[in-house]
């Protein structure tokens, strides 16, 4: 059996940053293990721009983001395996990997750090009746298909989801082409950032149907039309709302979800909203040693905040692995009010640092404080004009505020 | 005459308003960096978008390829169809920002490779 000091699985950029960071702080014997032909992860199938404004100071597409990632990592020497796949993880951090060029390998490591990234959420998912046509596909499948393969699922259009990768497709199918007949939308509000509503819906004339939803699918071997129904607030369809919409391709997007299988095969429980590992300020999880980072902790808005998380995990796996941890840890459960949804870390075992604390939050409100109470005392708040679902948020909790024996510390919505 | 917009050039997507004299923009509110107002000033008189989509090269790899800079929104249908006509030989290197086809419809953009 092989012994590597830090595996890395996933060289999407959470993976890739990880590596650069676990390098600089120490750690020298480090292999990164990616499933596809080619580091980058999801970045290398979204073409669009927008990436890298809080990293690179600039504008970049998807693949260009996933360059500098990429080639920051081949600066130092660090191992790298595409085209190999990860079975299994062991409690006691054996990984158990395969390739056509290795077979199946296994590997003790010192740590690990998740990087898996996420996947879409399908259309077994929801419930969606019907027939079963082909023309049905996962708007990150189309994605893939337009960006990386060079073919067009199909001509007339609809989208039901209007999450970011929703209104990208909806953009891209139409500057190839395509007409995109609506985007539907369950919810009262978009999943998706203001500026992908303007630039990808508006600036088409795209119609985006709030509180609406696809509930019948018409076709035997391919997709016809769809029925799309509007919804009340129990997101019941209301009679009489129907449209029947002729389409030959239906995108989905509806949702990521954290890929956390193998973290499962570890033995790790995996927290019931964000659907990741719950994790302290360290990016560690329940075990010692196996950190997780990117879209397989929780799924983010921004590739930057996926490098940033990366990097956390990739320091604090380098110093486990030299034995510089801190190990004068405490154990403050962090918590959330159900208007704030989740909050990441969950978990603080040191108080003598920094804590950028993410959330997100359930629904959209308008001028709001957002405080932070330890034990019932407020150590930080922030003043907030709006706060929606779709664009995570973080409040910083400065080091020394908490104490040792903090037992909670809880994280809320007020109104201003 | 107000105009509201919403500015596109960072995620934040900040609510703007933009009071207009006719075609001329008076003052620019509810941004909070200058790139906003920019942003504001940019889509009330001269409309610009940044392109990105692929192009297919002499082998047939779909390589990713975007403006340098945004041109007139008027003229993306445009661009997309000269961007699908163009082949370019850069195959076994790395293509990363070469310059695929100069000065795009005189707009002063150039269309450069944004993948591998």
């Amino acid at each position: 059996m092989r012994n590597v000091d830090l595996v890395i699985i996933g060289g999407g950029p959470a993976g890739m940053c990880a590596a650069v960071s676990a390098y600089n702080a120490g750690a020298k014997d480090i292999l990164v293990i990616e499933r596809d032909s080619d580091l980058g992860g999801i970045l290398r199938q979204c073409i669009h721009n927008g990436f890298g404004l809080h990293r690179f100071k600039e504008e970049l597409t998807g693949p260009e983001y996933a360059y500098k990632c990429e080639t920051e990592l081949k600066k130092f020497p660090i191992d790298v395996w595409c085209n190999t796949i990860v079975t299994d993880i062991s409690k006691d951090k054996i990984v158990t990997a395969m390739s056509s060029e290795r077979g199946v390998e296994k590997i003790q490591a010192k740590a690990i750090i998740l990087a898996m990234g996420c996947r879409e959420r399908p259309r077994g998912a929801l419930n969606i009746p019907g027939t079963r046509p082909a023309g049905i596909f996962s708007a990150g499948t189309a994605q893939k298909y337009v960006n990386m393969m060079g073919y067009m699922p199909g001509k007339n259009v609809v989208i039901l989801g209007s999450g970011d990768i929703g209104l990208i497709m909806a953009r891209r199918m139409t500057l190839e082409g395509a007409k995109v007949h609506a985007v539907c939308e369950v919810m009262p509000y978009s999943g998706g950032l203001a500026r992908n509503i303007e630039q990808c819906l508006n600036d088409f004339d795209i119609p985006l149907y709030l509180s609406h939803t696809v509930t019948d699918i018409h076709g035997s071997d391919r997709i016809e039309a769809v029925t799309v129904s509007q919804v009340d607030e129990k997101m019941q369809p209301i009679k009489g709302t129907e449209m029947y919409i002729e389409c030959d391709t239906l995108l989905l997007s509806v949702g990521l979800i954290p890929e956390n299988e193998l973290s499962k095969s570890a033995g790790l429980t995996l927290d019931s909203i964000t659907r990741g590992c719950r994790v302290d300020q360290n990016r560690q999880t329940e075990i010692e040693g196996v950190f997780a980072c990117g879209n397989v902790l929780h799924v983010h808005d921004l590739a930057d905040f996926v490098s940033e998380e990366g990097e956390v995990a990739g320091e604090s796996a380098a110093k486990y692995i030299l034995g510089k941890a801190n190990t004068e840890k405490c154990n403050i459960n962090v918590s959330t009010d159900g208007k704030v949804r989740y909050s990441v870390p969950q978990k603080i075992t040191d108080t003598t640092v920094d804590i950028k604390l993410y959330y997100r939050v359930s629904g959209v409100f308008d001028n709001v404080m957002v405080v932070a109470e330890a034990d019932g005392e407020i150590i930080a708040k922030q003043k907030k004009a709006k706060v929606v679902p779709g664009e995570m948020q973080y409040i910083v909790i400065k080091k020394d505020t908490l104490k040792k024996d903090t037992k909670e510390l809880k994280i809320r919505i007020d109104k201003a | 005459m107000n105009r509201e917009l919403t500015c596109i050039v960072c995620p934040m997507g900040c609510r703007l308003t933009v009071e207009l004299n006719g075609k001329e923009v008076v003052s620019v509110s509810g941004n909070t960096c200058k790139r906003g107002e920019d942003y504001a000033r940019s889509e009330c008189t001269n409309p610009v978008r940044v392109i990105t989509t692929t192009v297919r090269t002499k082998s047939g790899k779909i390589l990713p390829v975007k403006t340098d800079k945004p041109v007139p929104k008027e003229l993306m249908t445009e661009c997309m169809r000269l961007i699908n006509n163009l082949c370019p030989d850069c195959d076994g290197e790395i293509a990363m920002g070469k310059i695929i086809c100069e000065n795009i419809l005189n707009t002063g953009a150039n269309i450069i490779a944004a993948g591998k």
